[in-house]
């Protein structure tokens, strides 16, 4: 998300949200936590025309489709990754190949 | 002007699923409850020769099938003397999107660019995704794809965030929505509004695409080892996996291989809960698909599944999470594999499979996954602490899916538990039972169908069914 609310310009890879289904819409049959909120979407795309975050409107998507909704971030990073080792599973490639060695087998 | 409204959708459901996926179920009817499965499946054009022919042209399948000798090795460390089994691993990940999903996606892709649709569409967050993403880029069709992304709180799963990243970088158009069932509702909206193919996991088209991968295995292993393997372990969710899998062993003669499915154990997290989307640890592979898929298979996206796993499992297994992330750190540590985590599901069951069988015997984990950023024990396992998951060395027994994950301590702990195959079968004839039109009786069709569908025979069909009434 920008910090500011800056032009964005047309053509730029962009972000936007909207609201699908309002809580009281939402199917029946689902749990009680998920019927609290609403159902959400997000699609990105360029945009098709110069706008500020948090404005309605319409970007052109890869698949071509021109879709509507309120920009939330422009340029989005994919930020996943994998974080730092975990404790629990550093030593196990030890454990194991001591294991091998131990059977007077070639790990 | 389109009613959008999620009612005007829904009521118009069958229209749309019959002309994205065009296919007209109604012709395969052929009792109350009975439809003809494999003319279902013949009638996609597609036999085992040119399944192959078609994936060979856009570089699906040929995977490598790798055996494990330091696996075995560890088995056998752990096991009573003469046993520990052979252990095989088709390397899936060598496919274009990375993962055997390519094998479902080719057919698909393939069907609809013959048939002339513009695009295809596909609602699924797991590697399916990337693989329909990869095939229809190869063929030159515009793709989308409509993920379960992102909880209310904006969190959105390691493991899915990278399906985006994969389907986007594949010129895909990914649709993210927060949790709940309506994503069915959603992709119906697309479809209408695109007229674009249904890229379903449940097609006869995804699973002839599997057909493959069966074939290919019992082939390499009979070439390496001058026999059929003993044992398939397929991890096991919709039921595709298992039924395509299983289809192409036979068709290659492997008659006598048994199937197992192995499925995480995900017991007591709802799959439509907002609370509980970002404590599995696992977003495929898991109980949450596999119990509900395997007792009532047609609950799919299309009228018909074509994946009907119980037909084909011959055992039904589930491990932990803990366990399956132990044996991802094995798989690199031992063997030079970083692979899954998902995919390593059926290694974490064939390990401990193979610690019960003769040292002679053969098993075959059939498929391995690409790892990479958010698909990696790492990311999983920081996720869920972040979560408020405690994760700890202990006993695996002591994992509670959703609260505490535990990674053994010992590769002696690694074990499965059987689910109880009958007990998947009385509830899929209840199932059955309660979809009867008032009035209606079952034929003798329709029981033949059941015992086929239940994997079964019709003495033993009889016998539940009464105690059932």
């Amino acid at each position: 998300m920008t910090a500011t609310d800056a032009p964005v310009a047309a053509g730029t890879w962009v972000e936007i949200h909207r609201v699908v289904l309002h809580v009281h819409e939402r199917a029946p049959h689902i749990p009680d936590d998920t019927r609290a909120v609403p159902l959400e979407l997000r699609v990105k795309g360029f945009l098709a025309t110069a706008a500020s975050a948090g404005d309605e409107v319409e970007i052109v998507t890869s698949a071509g489709r021109r879709v509507r909704g309120t920009l939330i971030d422009v340029n989005p990073a994919y930020s996943h990754g994998f974080g730092s080792p975990i404790p629990e599973l550093a030593p196990v490639a030890d454990e194991v190949r001591a294991l091998l060695r131990g059977r007077g087998r070639t790990a | 002007m389109t009613d959008d409204s999620y009612a005007a959708v829904m009521a118009e459901r069958a229209a749309i699923v019959r002309d994205s996926v065009g296919l007209d179920y109604d012709r395969y009817t052929c009792g109350v409850l009975a439809f003809d499965y494999e003319r279902l499946l013949a009638d996609t054009g597609y036999d085992l020769d040119t399944a192959r022919a078609v994936q060979r042209s856009t570089g699906v399948g040929s995977t490598p099938l790798v055996e494990l000798r330091n696996i075995a090795a560890l088995v056998r460390c752990v096991a009573p003397p003469g046993k520990g089994a052979r252990i095989f691993v088709k390397d899936e990940a060598a496919n274009p999107s990375g993962s055997f999903k390519d094998r479902r996606a080719s057919l698909s892709v393939h069907a609809a660019m013959r048939r002339g649709y513009a695009g295809v569409a596909a609602a699924t967050s797991g590697n399916y995704g990337a693989a329909v993403a990869s095939q229809a880029a190869k063929a030159g069709l515009r793709c989308i794809v409509v993920q379960e992304a992102f909880d209310s709180g904006g969190f959105a799963q390691p493991e899915i965030a990278e399906k985006t990243r994969a389907c986007e970088g594949y010129g895909a158009e990914v649709i993210r929505l927060s949790v709940g069932p309506e994503i069915f509702y959603v992709f119906l909206g697309v479809l209408r509004d695109t007229g674009y193919f249904n890229a379903s996991l449940y097609t006869p088209y995804s699973i002839v695409g599997i057909e493959t991968l069966g074939a290919e295995l019992a082939e390499q292993v009979r070439a390496q080892t001058g026999r059929f393997p003993d044992v398939v372990v397929a991890t096991h969710a919709g039921g595709g996996n298992v039924t395509g899998t299983a289809r192409g062993l036979a068709k290659a003669g492997a008659t006598e291989t048994a199937v197992v499915a192995a499925s995480v154990d995900l017991a007591g997290l709802h799959m439509a809960s907002d609370r509980d989307f970002n404590r599995k640890s696992f977003t495929t592979g898991h109980t949450g698909f596999a119990m509900p898929f395997t007792t009532w298979p047609d609950r799919a996206d299309v009228p018909r599944n074509a994946a009907r796993a119980l037909r084909y499992m011959d055992r039904f297994v589930t491990v932990t999470q803990g366990e399956v992330f132990y044996m991802t750190e094995v798989l690199a540590a031992l063997e030079g594999l970083q692979r899954g985590p998902a995919g390593n599901t059926s290694l974490a069951a064939a390990f401990a499979i193979a610690r019960t069988l003769d040292a002679d015997r053969i098993v075959v984990v059939q498929e391995t996954e690409y790892t990479g950023a958010g698909k990696h024990p790492l990311a999983q396992l920081n996720f869920a602490r972040q979560m408020g998951i405690e994760v700890r060395r202990g006993d695996p027994r002591d994992n509670q899916p959703g609260h505490r994950i535990v990674i053994p301590e010992d590769p002696s702990q690694l074990a499965v538990v059987d689910v109880d195959l009958d007990e998947m079968r009385r509830l899929y004839l209840r199932r059955a039972l309660d979809s009867l039109p008032p009035g209606a009786r079952a034929s003798e069709t329709d029981l033949d169908f059941l015992a086929a569908d239940t994997r079964t025979t019709r003495a033993r069909l009889e016998e539940l069914l009464h105690a059932l009434r």
